[in-house]
């Protein structure tokens, strides 16, 4: 095989794209700016720390079962464990919601990155959902049943059946939690190629600015 | 154990929910302690100093 045809793989083009666009050294990095030592860049991390637990009980729940996390102590422990890893999860996704609207962390070629943190969101909304009508209890047959109306009004409720345990639970389980993480490997990915937004310029040079003296 | 049942029982699970009607908005006292201290986090995320902050500036 000649050295052009090599060049022209998908393999080696995309091989020289990542390498181009995320080295190593920006993937992993040593260091950050000074103005990321404040506590408001600490949210993003806390979510995605929650994340890492929020599967991990998940993981736990589904190879048990229902009867276990209903009926025994330690799978109360860890179905508990599982719903307060979400509510940090979404208690810190706001924060760093605030906290990058405030920044308008989308400048500087950075609205992919708020892009893919805006689906994120809503994809943890639906994740959330249906994980509250999968519990397999009173709390869930409620939740379910006062919300097939307003899923119906929308017209995907021939789609989307939420008095269908199996399918909000395959929901619940497989296809939301899927879309969730590849979308934040996604959102953590567009953050170390761009690096973390900069703070607004204290004196910023207004452009065609008229200078009277 | 006698320390988590009494801190449980501060949180009474087996009754009605308290709302809160204020004109048009109802919402839960639950759901509206949560969004305060999301409030009071981000307010005390941008206050609070973070530490070695003062260190790094010190030796620039």
């Amino acid at each position: 095989m000649s050295s052009s045809e090599i060049e022209r793989q998908w393999t080696t083009r995309l091989r020289h794209r990542v390498e181009g666009k995320l080295p190593p050294e920006k993937m992993l990095p040593d260091t950050q700016p000074n103005y990321v030592s404040s506590w408001i860049y600490v949210f993003g991390v806390a979510t995605m720390s929650a994340l890492f637990v929020v599967i991990a009980t998940g993981c736990i729940l589904a190879l048990r079962g229902p009867q276990w996390w209903h009926g025994s102590a330690y799978g109360h422990f860890i179905n508990s464990l599982h719903l307060w890893s979400v509510e940090i999860f979404f208690f810190s996704m706001v924060v760093h919601l605030w906290g990058k609207f405030a920044m308008a962390a989308w400048r500087g070629g950075r609205a992919l990155t708020w892009m893919t943190g805006v689906i994120t969101f809503l994809a943890s909304v639906a994740t959330a959902f249906t994980g509250y009508v999968s519990q397999s209890n009173f709390d869930s047959q409620w939740i379910s049943t006062q919300a097939k109306d307003g899923i119906n009004a929308t017209g995907a409720g021939a789609y989307f059946n939420v008095l269908n345990l199996g399918q909000m639970l395959m929901w619940h389980i497989v296809l939301l939690p899927l879309a969730a993480v590849v979308l934040t490997a996604l959102h953590i990915v567009l953050v170390r190629i761009k690096g973390v937004v900069p703070p607004f310029e204290e004196n910023p040079v207004v452009e065609n600015a008229e200078v009277t003296q | 154990m006698a320390f988590i049942l009494s801190f449980a029982a501060l949180i009474p699970l087996d009754s009605l929910g308290h709302y809160i009607h204020w004109g048009w908005v109802e919402i839960s006292v639950a759901n509206f302690i949560i969004i305060v201290l999301m409030i009071a986090t981000f307010i005390a995320a941008i206050a609070a100093p973070f530490p070695g902050r003062r260190r790094r500036k010190e030796n620039r």
